[in-house]
């Protein structure tokens, strides 16, 4: 099309305003918590801004309710993704390796999770720790948070090794490597980088989960529900300074996690040694 | 290397015992049974989904027989994990491992089977000079070309030193040039280490080239097994004969059979003699009379002797560089191929010519028609 030269200027510099708004939108937020955390409220909340302040930051151990909430939160973290990995890493293998009966319906189920709400997992999960009159606390959010979490591994993997070359694993076998050696050096490594951002989400997910696991915690306090009993009487600096750090912390992990990813599939097409260029340019 | 001069070369390394499989309805190798002879290069020859490849992965272990066994040095391996076999196999798209380079790649079949580190080293460079790679040890297979994969692939499969080396069509993915200059590679390599090859591959030039011994398959069934002359010489079935380079092939009925031939009649009521080994060829049977272009001669009068002709009327000639391709026509319609010498004695041949096509009764074979064999025109072609 022939359109005068100020209409295509005009069209340019909108889209960049249009995108530039999408972005402050999104990120306000972030950068509304990260600007508090150096913030001296006047009161117990800090919602207004009242003076620059390094306090939050050098004591962040202030309220140990907080700290303990969060290293509560970070173990199971930690118990969860390595169950959700490990668990959903194989079935999202056998989804896409095998043929077997009833693998439709399984696929279905499996989504299930991620499609249902919250509100009802954590409710009928409720339902059945107090009919088999199961205390709730660190095992029972264990276990509801795996629940959820397997689905949302299983399907990243297996959206991951989709063109996985499954004659590799065949030829492993025959030369000699057991099955279990076979997984251990070929399938593993080659899948590794879909299994590594499935337990980073996983990771994710179980510090910021809320409704399940408040249903399912009993008496035990998460980070985020900590949070939102503390909400009642305080809200401390010191919130906004834990979720600045875990902030930086997962941005450094996805930074690290891109590169690492980017420089290994550079590696593999062989354009290390033959030539600096970048496949993704 | 494994010394070939030290086993016995007529003994069998791998025997296939009337072995069927079958994929629910499908049946992918209907009843095989031969077996390989230690040290030679053994092909299975045919078109896509004759079971050449089925065979092949049942003799790796990737799929077990429907019925029938498998035996690796006479012990029955039918049950066995392909990991627990001793033979390798060179995969078709070289499955090289990705995240390894070159000597990795080779050195994880001893790495598997716990072989110290010395020796590992020392085998791995040995096989890396016979396949001519040794530069290339630290490289990643997506930094080497095609032809370079492919002798990585061998190199992985022939450091473990197996019973047997299973190929599947490991050529097929080179250019035409390359895969002239890998076959010679392949013969060299496998005179030098001496281990049974067993090569499928549906290019029957490939396979004339280099096997000591060919089993043609079609349909899950073997055809016929025999040296490539043998094959090319005194086809067993229609198929075969059709498969393997090009033929005549023309419908005839038997009128008198012999021990070792048959007479029959064809193309327009010639009596017409070949030799015939089938037991089910009997007096008035339908049957095909097969003979190779190059066989046939062409004279402007009757050849005498004891040579069998027909008349026949040119139709087309195309010069072909080392032959003239000459289309006729019998007294029935029916087409005769002959490939003749540009240099024969003849006059300027145009179509309408009436001519003499001979050709000695040796070189003519007389096949059962198989029971379902269509028996249209179309069917009587010169395969290319």
């Amino acid at each position: 099309m022939n359109l005068p030269n100020w209409v295509r200027a005009f069209g340019r510099i909108s889209l960049w305003v249009w995108a530039g708004l999408g972005l402050v939108f999104l990120f306000t937020p972030i950068f509304v918590t990260i600007l508090f955390s150096f913030n001296e409220p006047t009161g117990k909340y800090n919602y207004i801004w009242n003076k620059f302040s390094l306090s939050g930051w050098t004591d962040p151990l202030k309220y140990p309710e907080l700290t303990d909430a969060l290293i509560f939160s970070l173990k199971i973290a930690v118990v969860v993704t390595a169950i959700a990995t490990v668990l959903g890493t194989l079935m999202g293998l056998a989804m896409v390796k095998y043929k077997f009966r009833a693998k439709g319906m399984i696929g279905a189920i499996l989504i299930l999770p991620l499609t249902m709400p919250e509100i009802v997992l954590g409710f009928s999960l409720l339902t059945l720790f107090v009919s088999i009159n199961w205390s709730r606390g660190f095992i029972t959010i264990i276990i509801a948070q795996v629940m959820f979490s397997v689905s949302y591994v299983a399907t990243t993997v297996r959206a991951r090794i989709r063109g996985f070359d499954w004659r590799l694993e065949e030829a492993a076998l025959d030369l000699g490597a057991s099955p279990f050696r076979t997984f251990r050096k070929i399938t593993l490594p080659l899948i590794a980088p879909g299994v590594v951002a499935a337990a980073m989400l996983t990771f994710a997910l179980s510090l910021d989960d809320f409704i399940i696991t408040y249903l399912n915690s009993g008496l035990d306090n998460t980070f985020p529900i900590q949070i939102w009993n503390m909400k009642r009487s305080k809200i401390p600096v010191q919130i906004n300074v834990f979720s600045t750090a875990l902030l930086v912390i997962s941005v450094i992990l996805a930074i690290a996690v891109v590169v690492g990813g980017n420089r290994r599939s550079r590696k593999l097409a062989g354009l290390t040694e033959v030539s600096g260029a970048s496949l993704n340019s | 290397m494994a010394s070939p001069t030290a086993v016995d070369l007529s003994a069998p390394v791998i025997e296939i015992d009337h072995v069927v499989k079958r994929f629910g309805d499908f049946v992918a190798v209907d009843d095989a049974n031969f077996s390989i002879r230690q040290g030679e290069f053994f092909s299975m020859l045919g078109p896509s989904g004759c079971g050449k490849t089925t065979t092949l992965r049942m003799i790796a272990g990737f799929e077990q027989p429907t019925s029938g066994a498998i035996r690796l040095d006479g012990v029955d391996v039918s049950k066995v994990p392909p990991n627990k076999r001793d033979v390798n196999t060179v995969f078709q798209q070289y499955a090289l491992f990705p995240h390894m380079n070159v000597f990795d790649n080779v050195s994880f079949g001893p790495q598997a089977q716990n072989v110290d580190k010395a020796t590992i080293k020392k085998r791995v460079s040995e096989i890396l000079e016979v396949v001519r790679l040794t530069e290339f040890a630290s490289r990643r297979p997506a930094q080497l070309s095609g032809g370079q994969q492919q002798r990585v692939a061998l190199a992985r499969a022939l450091v473990n030193l197996p019973k047997a080396l299973l190929l599947d069509e490991p050529l097929g993915a080179l250019d035409l040039k390359l895969r002239h200059a890998m076959q010679f590679e392949l013969k060299r390599i496998q005179r030098e280490v001496g281990i049974t090859f067993v090569y499928v591959t549906h290019d029957q030039e490939e396979a004339l080239t280099m096997s000591d011994r060919i089993a043609v398959m079609s349909d899950g069934r073997v055809e016929q097994i025999g040296t490539p002359a043998e094959i090319y010489e005194n086809p067993a079935t229609v198929f075969v004969a059709g498969f393997i380079g090009q033929a005549n092939l023309w419908s005839a009925t038997v009128t008198d059979r012999s021990a070792t031939s048959a007479t029959v009649s064809a193309l327009g009521g010639s009596t017409l003699s070949g030799s015939c080994v089938a037991d089910s060829v009997r007096a008035g049977a339908p049957v095909t009379l097969m003979v190779r272009p190059e066989r046939i001669s062409i004279s402007m009068n009757p050849p005498c002797g004891d040579m069998q002709s027909v008349n026949a009327i040119v139709t087309d000639l195309t010069f072909q560089g080392p032959v003239v391709r000459l289309a006729l026509s019998a007294p029935d319609g029916s087409p005769i191929i002959a490939n003749i010498d540009p240099d024969a004695d003849l006059p300027l041949l145009r179509p309408g010519h009436n001519v003499w096509a001979s050709w000695a009764p040796t070189a003519a074979c007389v096949l059962p028609d198989a029971p379902d064999q269509p028996r249209t025109l179309d069917d009587i072609v010169v395969e290319g």
